[in-house]
């Protein structure tokens, strides 16, 4: 089970092959950092956009 | 029962031929900068009901984990994680709270710069801000230095070209990795921590920046925004 576990994690996150790029014309960046960028621009929105409510209904 | 006595300094106030001593100036500019409720208050103004205030509080907290991951790591050294399931668990667990800790740290720093926060007598918490970024850029370059493989003999032949040419080489050594251990595990940690606390006392001291929409007529002079 362990073992089993193990393998879709490194299937997962597989970290020990070449990396992966995205080429646009003079721009190269990994695929690693523009989903993390990615996550970050989504985080953002959603932390300005998700209304925030707070115990005991005062805003 | 018997009553405790305070002594004037104990209660704040402190002797009148006192009053020039060091000691009671430097408590005198705490009491009046940092008053107990406004160092731990109770109550925050109403505009920071909103998701994109809690990012600060989490890059503290990730900050926390990476100093304690780090502080185990230190224990067996930066090896520890090649040959023990252990030290690879707790060498992880450190990269993946300077990841959060970054990740937090970049949300909470666009949040502040579309607020604008340096106003209202903030830009020194702006910058310690910045500072803090920086000496983490620094500490996440040390650590990626302190990985003891290949990737680290990588990153620091490239490191030590990109250093050279924008003229700072000659000031540390990142092929050293004894002296990149120790500005690692030791002054940018402390860096870092240090300014994040200033950070902190600042933010306290000024108050949270309000809203553009309430910005009040004299920013130079503001502080603190209403309570809720």
């Amino acid at each position: 089970m362990t073992a089993a576990l193990a393998v879709v994690v490194a299937a997962l996150v597989n970290i020990t092959g070449p990396g992966h790029y995205i080429h646009w014309g003079f721009i190269q960046i990994s695929v690693g950092n523009i989903i993390v960028i990615s996550l970050m621009v989504v985080t953002f929105l959603a932390a300005i956009l998700i209304p925030y409510h707070r115990k005991g209904g005062r805003s | 029962m018997t009553a405790v006595d305070h002594t004037p300094a104990e209660t704040g106030e402190g002797l009148a031929e006192d009053a020039d001593q060091w000691t009671a100036k430097i408590r005198r500019f705490l009491m009046s900068n940092l008053p107990p409720g406004r160092l731990i208050p109770d109550r925050q103004p109403s505009y920071m009901a909103s998701w994109i205030y809690i990012f600060g509080a989490l890059t503290i907290g990730a900050l926390a984990m990476v100093i304690i991951s780090g502080g185990l790591l230190s224990v067996e050294g930066p090896t520890w994680w090649h040959d023990s399931s252990v030290g690879l668990f707790v060498n992880s667990l450190h990269l993946w709270s300077v990841e959060l800790f970054f990740f937090f740290m970049v949300v909470h720093l666009w949040g502040k710069f579309f607020m604008a926060a340096w106003r209202g007598n903030r830009a020194l918490t702006w910058m310690t801000g910045v500072i803090t970024f920086m000496a983490s850029i620094g500490a996440g370059l040390t650590g990626y230095l302190s990985q003891t493989n290949f990737d680290s003999q990588w990153i620091s032949t490239q490191a030590k070209d990109g250093l050279n040419g924008v003229g700072v080489g000659s000031f540390f050594n990142v092929l050293n990795f004894g002296q990149m251990l120790m500005w690692h595990i030791m002054i940018l940690p402390l860096a870092v921590v240090a300014i994040s606390v200033l950070h902190v006392l600042l933010v306290r001291t000024r108050g949270i920046v309000p809203p553009i929409e309430l910005e009040p007529a004299n920013s130079a002079t503001a502080t603190t925004g209403g309570e809720a």
